[in-house]
């Protein structure tokens, strides 16, 4: 019956239509359908790369529409790499980017750790702590710029009542050497959480019958940690690292509500300066430049790095 | 023809006649959206307009942006050729590139047609919200709102006996408005950290923020009476010995010293809003503030009324006294379609009575005819404060190249004063280098 039905339907299809159908390959169909997402990727990525690479080599500037635009060739280029004030505002990414790293990663791995032995109200604690990465890096900007008020801030009361210092004696983001902690302080409020759901994941995966076989062997518990539970979490681990290199590199948002760069340039990253040439200074092809180098350096980085968290996942 | 189908062609005939009349009309009537900062003197705008929705019969839609925000969004859509707004009330600084680059249509016809005379404005306004070239007469905007950086200060605080016995003992002069910069450190000194009324107070709310222009405000109002000068007044873009003199270095480092010994704690970061906050909350006897400030703190339940006193920048040690302008021109967007009607509305602003109108609502009129009326400076409690003010004003850059010009004297400025790197001499040479490879790239030398 079905197949008759069907006979009569192909039957019944217009000879222009069933034409069409016949004349597409399956490899056709297949371009069809993932068309339009590779034109919105060439729209929307593609395109804006290759421009602005072009607009690197230009003395274009987006404020002087009637100005000639010349081609310059590689000096915006030497121009950023000799730039004193871009190294400086590199150094102040790194100095962000390492602490932020390293602490999320050992206290993100210690939550973790602990949120994964079963205890009362582990579900309750869970959502608590990822609490703070639901949130708007702006608002917690914002908030967190009140904590840190000398006169009515909770952080500085809290520090002061431990430490029996006046709280009003000290400003976390308008003190030069405090500045570049505070928002180490805040990104790893923020996103520790995230990483520990990743650990997590990498410590929930781990067969117990490997720990049950371990205690057979009667290995101690630190032999099972540095011997099972590190290797079987650290490409978890690596991957939590990648994500948070990447997004940190390109910080902005929440280190503009918390300092403005300040005081002076020393919270200053990359990404704030990129901007301030961009759409403050309306250097555009100068900015190009800069934002060419600072993709091409995050590029390569993450590439050797997804090479490495390959070959750890391989072993 | 049957009546009753005479009767429907006739219906029919008066509706399509009608229709087409209220198409004319609306075609008439226009939609107007103006973009401005948000803040106080924009509220008291939206009132005004609406006497201008029903004279004329356009609407007025508004876009307004917070300060912070304000360039960065206003020139990304003067650049980028948006649509967004027909009229535009830009800071000072920006006529030259809107001008240069076509972003602003001339107003010098339209003036000449209406009868309007820049001679019944502000002089100092004209030149600042203007002119450009500045000195000559091509206008691009109409003085909208004139503004002045002064001071606003605790006069309830200052009129105590027992702390005026101990200031002139202290200073060996009056706790009363200063006529120096030093008499002002005095003040401000001698409040840091006092006790009064059972809280700790601190001296002065200052000009600190580092993201836009705030620094920059602030430290220029004490350069400028110091000594400072954008150029060679013979030989322009000539910086060396002028931005960098020693007078400059000297006001400079006054500066820092005002901050390190009399601002309050956090505030390394603060601009006209927080400045605000600090003197309506009580904690500081001093503020360093826009003109448009003071209707705020006039009417305040906490510091307003007779609590607060208001003068303009004293003096440096030479005796040379002025302050950096503030303030904005009204503009018609070049891309707009409406801008029969954007003239319209600046023809109707520029009326005597509405102007008027506007200083009564809270906005700072810049028509000679409303603020030289004999009522005028005792009309509020700051309004002499506000002529004397804009008598001594002087204006950042307001070349092509501002927006390059100003982020380099926010991070020198910042750099030194608040993070305390360097000395004030390598702040300003610094900043000579910067405006002049800024220059160099504009073709100036």
């Amino acid at each position: 019956m079905l197949d008759s039905s069907a006979d009569r339907a192909v039957g019944e299809t217009s000879p222009v239509v069933s034409k069409r159908s016949q004349g597409l390959s399956d490899r056709a169909i297949a371009w069809l359908f993932v068309a339009p997402s590779i034109f919105l990727l060439l729209a929307v990525n593609i395109f804006p790369l290759i421009w602005t690479v072009r607009l690197s080599f230009t003395n274009f500037r987006v404020n002087r529409p009637n100005a000639e635009v010349q081609f310059v060739g590689l000096k915006n280029y030497i121009s950023v790499l000799t730039d004193g004030d871009i190294w400086q505002t590199m150094q102040a990414t790194a100095h962000f980017l390492i602490w932020t790293i390293v602490l999320q990663v050992l206290i993100g791995f210690a939550l973790a750790y602990l949120i994964n032995k079963k205890f009362r109200g582990n579900d309750l604690w869970t959502t608590v702590i990822v609490l703070p990465m639901m949130l708007s890096p702006a608002v917690v900007g914002n908030f967190w710029t009140f904590l840190y008020q000398p006169q009515i801030g909770l952080f500085n009361y809290a520090v002061g009542y431990l430490t029996g210092t006046d709280p009003s004696a000290f400003s976390m983001i308008g003190d030069v050497s405090l500045a570049p902690w505070a928002i180490v302080i805040v990104d790893t409020w923020m996103w520790t959480p995230f990483v520990m759901l990743i650990c997590l994941a990498g410590l929930r995966s781990i067969p117990s019958s490997i720990y049950e076989a371990a205690e057979c062997d009667r290995a101690s518990k630190w032999r099972q940690f540095w011997t099972i539970t590190i290797p079987m979490v650290l490409p978890f681990l690596m991957l939590a690292v990648l994500f948070r290199g990447i997004e940190n590199f390109k910080m902005f948002d929440l280190v503009v509500q918390l300092t403005g760069g300040g005081p002076g340039s020393i919270t200053e990253l990359t990404s704030i300066n990129l901007k301030r040439e961009a759409f403050e200074k309306w250097r555009t092809g100068y900015a190009s430049a800069y934002a060419v180098i600072l993709f091409v350096t995050v590029f390569g980085l993450a590439s050797i790095y997804v090479k490495a968290l390959n070959k750890v996942k391989q072993r | 023809m049957p009546r009753s189908y005479l009767k429907s062609a006739l219906a029919a005939g008066v509706v399509t006649g009608l229709m087409s009349l209220g198409a004319a009309t609306s075609a008439q009537a226009e939609d107007l959206t103006l973009c401005w900062a948000a803040w106080d003197p924009a509220n008291a705008l939206v009132a005004l307009s609406k006497d201008f929705e029903a004279k004329s019969g356009h609407k007025m839609s508004f876009e307004f942006v917070p300060w912070p925000n304000f360039a960065d969004r206003m020139l990304n859509e003067l650049n980028s050729g948006g649509k967004l707004c027909d009229l535009m009330i830009g800071d000072s600084q920006w006529i030259g590139g809107a001008a240069e680059n076509g972003q602003y249509v001339k107003l010098n016809a339209f003036f000449d047609k209406e009868g309007i005379k820049m001679g019944d404005f502000i002089p100092a306004t004209v030149t600042g919200y203007s002119e450009w070239p500045k000195g000559t007469p091509n206008y691009w905007a109409l003085p909208a709102f004139g503004d002045v950086v002064g001071w606003s200060y605790r006069k309830d605080w200052f009129s105590r006996p027992e702390l005026q016995a101990e200031f002139k003992q202290k200073y060996g002069h009056d706790l009363a408005v200063p006529k120096t910069f030093e008499e002002l450190k005095h003040i401000a000194e001698f409040f840091q950290g006092r006790m009064i009324d059972g809280k700790t107070v601190y001296g002065a709310a200052i000009y600190t923020e580092r993201g836009s222009e705030g620094i920059t405000m602030g430290a220029m109002d004490v350069l400028y009476s110091y000594g400072f000068e954008y150029q060679n007044p013979d030989k322009p873009y000539e910086l060396d010995g002028y931005v960098n003199s020693d007078k400059s270095v000297k006001g400079l480092e006054f500066y820092k010293e005002l901050y390190n010994c009399c601002a309050p704690p956090g505030s390394s970061d603060a601009y006209m809003s927080e400045n605000i906050d600090a003197y309506k909350s009580g904690q500081v006897a001093l503020q360093m503030n826009f003109a448009f400030t003071w209707p705020g703190i006039n009417a305040d339940p906490n510091v307003g009324g007779d609590k607060s006193g208001y003068f303009p920048n004293p003096a440096g040690p030479d005796g040379k006294q002025f302050a950096q302008l503030g303030g904005q021109g009204i503009s018609v967007v070049a891309v707009s379609e409406k801008q029969d009607a954007a003239l319209e509305y600046i023809k109707w602003f520029a009326q005597p009575d509405v102007q008027a109108k506007w200083w009564q609502l809270g906005g700072y009129s810049a028509l000679r005819a409303v603020v030289e009326d004999p009522g005028f400076a005792k009309s509020q409690p700051y309004a002499q404060t506000f002529l004397d003010s804009m008598a001594i004003v002087k204006d950042f850059w307001a070349e092509p190249s501002y927006a390059s010009l100003l982020q380099a004297s926010q991070k020198r400025f910042h750099n030194y004063v608040i993070a305390g790197q360097g000395t004030a001499k390598e702040a300003l040479d610094g900043l000579v280098d910067d405006w002049k490879t800024i220059f160099e790239d504009e073709g100036k030398y």
